[in-house]
């Protein structure tokens, strides 16, 4: 055999499996898995009588934990080293996807805005699945809210929710207080939601990264507390109570309406039925949801979307060029936040009740989560994680306290195959068409 | 001077120092950029070359010193002016040494980031540009071309619509000067804009810059390493040493100078004929 033929033999051979270091990171992973099972899965309280509680023990269940991540990691290093070579975290699996999606854009976006119309007509359709539905599209205004902080200016936000809390009360405060419909209040919460994200600007507008997300973190908590304790303007823990439903062009979707007032299912000769007011609320945030992705594509082509993501890149450049960065971030503060404050408005409406519970630390990580799953800036890529992560705990239902490990697991498979995002591809804002944007 | 023409002050750079608590980076250092002209500011490593340009530039604010800048007629001084503002009210434009690009955005956008300020305007705060009025779209097809003008200058047209981080190491500072060129500078500042170009790509970078020069009126300020592009471009030569200006003057007055040898030679101005004997100069 000559050199040459053996270099080749060795090419085409499977690279080696190291062992040694593979059975101590198996180890390492097992035995984390067991001192985190040891208190969650190894102890439990049951009620011995009496009110008093007893402690059993489920060693046998901590070492089954042990031995499925003993395995588990040991199979996963195995493969990886046999058929990846490449290093954790540069994976590319399903690429194809991302890349299918961008070319597809336009035909994918009018068959899923298509089939979100058609929703609430289809054979199969239900007033769970519409309701389904209206949850799934809040939060997809909230993520593409959000995505034009985090995605486009890249400064990371942890306390979103508090947006969507200002909103919400808002219209709650103006509609008791003051009578507003839900349609007269709705530019005023987004403009006082919009108010608040320069307010939690200023203080923040040296900080990037890890620290602003603190900040932000505190800000979100501050607004809650805020809310739950000034029981006299906010009804604290209480919440606010009767904030009415959303009209159509001023015909409201009750039984009985008082005299002089036509209801919907009057105006339109119908039976009345209560899903009316469902399919109008779904219409309502679709659209909403839909202008504000048409905002969001639109800016982004213009300066104050480039200067956005210019100043993710590169702040220092940015002051060179002679672009204010502060005005810069305040503008991403401001329409993102003014985009959650119209998305509690609507939440206000259409649970027609709020309190500060709807609006703990969870929802923002959430919708967090949204973003950063579907791919920072990837306004379809936040569509779809919006869908995961609202129906899949949904669905999940079937499988009862199993529900949450699932939707874990699902996670943990989106971060291991696309670790940017189910769709991280960015499109240029404009071509000079000579030849095809590389990657 | 090569020419007959009376130079015209630019930039006049008085007593600036620049002090980081007890370190004395820039030390009371006086020169003068003359319009039209290159002025290269040598000098070997942390001889405050940055430094010098950070003020400029509005990064840093002057411990003391003034920076007037003559802009049509009127004087501006740079040390009072609001940090980015700079870079439109005086037109001064800079790269970095090292290269600070868009890196996730594609060429062309990073030429229409550097037009930021008149698309803005022309924008409206953004309400032209949303319901993209005629206005608008004029502006923005204006800097389209004037991003090409640059991108066919620097030799990047076939990349525009490259991601920025996928150039090449030359091609990512010929966009950087091509972006700060898109801002319409008086002054361009460049800071060590030949640092690991080959020989062919540092005379392509020579012949730029000339070339820029001479068609739009532009006055250089250059912080270079590399001799045969300082000796080879430069009109007026500024070498600083340990915070304080050494020299300045003319190439072949630089060049001869036994302050400045002694400086790159690292040592005293009396052993400078010593050594050079030694190494055979």
């Amino acid at each position: 055999m000559t050199a040459a033929s053996g270099l080749a033999v060795e090419n085409t051979a499977k690279p080696p499996v190291f062992w040694a270091p593979l059975l101590r990171d198996a180890i390492l992973a097992a035995l984390v898995a067991v001192l985190l099972a040891l208190p969650l899965v190894g102890l439990q309280t049951y009620d011995v009588g009496g009110g008093a509680l007893g402690i059993r023990t489920h060693f046998d269940w901590v070492a089954w934990a042990g031995a499925a991540v003993f395995a588990g990691r040991f199979a996963l290093r195995v493969l990886r080293q046999r058929y990846d070579a490449r290093p954790m975290g540069e994976t590319k699996h399903f690429a194809f996807l991302a890349v299918w999606a961008a070319r597809q854009a336009v035909p994918l976006t009018l068959v899923g805005v298509a089939f979100a119309v058609m929703l609430p007509f289809l054979p199969f359709s239900s007033r769970y699945l519409v309701d389904l539905g209206t949850t799934v599209l809040i939060y997809v205004m909230l993520g593409w809210g959000l995505n034009v902080v985090v995605g486009l200016a890249g400064l990371l936000d942890l306390g979103y929710v508090a947006f969507y809390a200002v909103g919400a009360y808002t219209f709650a405060l103006l509609a008791r207080d003051l009578g507003f419909s839900f349609w007269e209040a709705l530019p005023f919460s987004g403009l006082v939601a919009a108010s608040f994200g320069v307010i939690l600007g200023f203080p923040v507008l040296r900080l990037r990264g890890d620290y602003l997300a603190i900040v932000t973190l505190g800000f979100g908590e501050i607004i809650r507390i805020v809310l739950l304790n000034w029981a006299s303007l906010t009804g604290g823990p209480n919440g606010i109570s009767d904030i009415p439903r959303p009209s159509f062009f001023g015909l409201p979707f009750s039984r009985s309406a008082p005299e002089g007032v036509t209801t919907f299912h009057q105006f339109f000769g119908l039976e009345f039925s209560p899903e009316h007011r469902v399919v109008f609320l779904y219409f309502v945030i679709l659209a909403m949801a839909l202008v504000t992705n048409a905002f969001t594509l639109r800016i982004r082509k213009l300066p104050v979307g480039r200067a956005w993501e210019a100043l993710r890149e590169d702040e220092l450049a940015c002051r060179a060029l002679g672009i204010n960065p502060t005005t810069v971030k305040l503008s991403a503060f401001a329409i993102g936040a003014m985009f959650g404050g119209l998305a509690g408005c609507f939440f206000a409406t259409r649970q027609g009740f709020i309190s500060p519970e709807s609006f703990t630390f969870i929802e923002s990580a959430t919708i967090l989560a949204i973003v950063v799953l579907g791919g920072m800036g990837s306004q379809l890529g936040v569509v779809l994680a919006a869908i995961l992560l609202v129906t899949l705990p949904e669905f999940g239902r079937a499988f009862a306290e199993f529900r949450m490990l699932i939707f874990g697991a699902a996670m943990v498979g989106v971060m291991v195959w696309r670790p940017r995002g189910l769709i991280a591809h960015r499109a240029p804002t404009l071509r000079l068409g000579l030849q095809p944007a590389t990657r | 001077m090569t020419a007959v023409r009376e130079p015209v002050p630019l930039l006049a750079v008085e007593n600036l120092t620049m002090r980081f608590g007890g370190l004395v980076a820039v030390d009371d250092v006086s020169f003068t950029a003359y319009r039209d002209e290159i002025t290269a500011i040598i000098g070997p490593n942390g001889a405050g070359k940055t430094t010098v340009f950070n003020c400029l530039t509005g990064f840093y604010r002057p411990s003391a010193g003034k920076l007037v800048m003559h802009k049509g007629g009127e004087l501006l001084r740079l040390e009072r002016i609001e940090g980015f503002r700079i870079a439109r009210r005086a037109g001064i434009a800079r790269t970095f040494q090292n290269i600070r690009l868009f890196a996730g955005m594609t060429v062309l956008e990073n030429l229409m980031v550097a037009q930021h300020a008149p698309l803005m305007k022309a924008s409206a705060i953004s309400l032209a540009g949303l319901l993209a009025l005629p206005r608008y779209r004029r502006a923005e097809r204006a800097a389209i071309e004037r991003g090409r003008h640059w991108l066919e200058r620097t030799g990047l047209t076939e990349q525009a619509d490259w991601l920025a981080a996928a150039l090449p190491y030359g091609a990512q500072r010929r966009l950087e000067i091509a972006r700060a060129l898109c801002t319409g500078p008086t002054l361009l500042c460049l800071d060590e804009p030949a640092a690991g170009l080959n020989p062919r790509e540092s005379h392509e970078l020579n012949d730029l810059l000339r070339s820029v020069r001479e068609e739009h009126g532009l006055s250089i300020l250059l912080i270079e390493h590399d001799m045969g592009v300082v000796m080879g471009i430069s009109d007026h030569i500024v070498v600083l040493d340990y915070g304080r200006k050494i020299s300045d003057g003319s190439p072949e007055f630089v060049r001869n100078d036994q302050a400045v040898i002694a400086a790159y030679l690292g040592v005293d101005e009396e052993a400078v004929e010593e050594v050079e004997a030694e190494v055979q100069l």
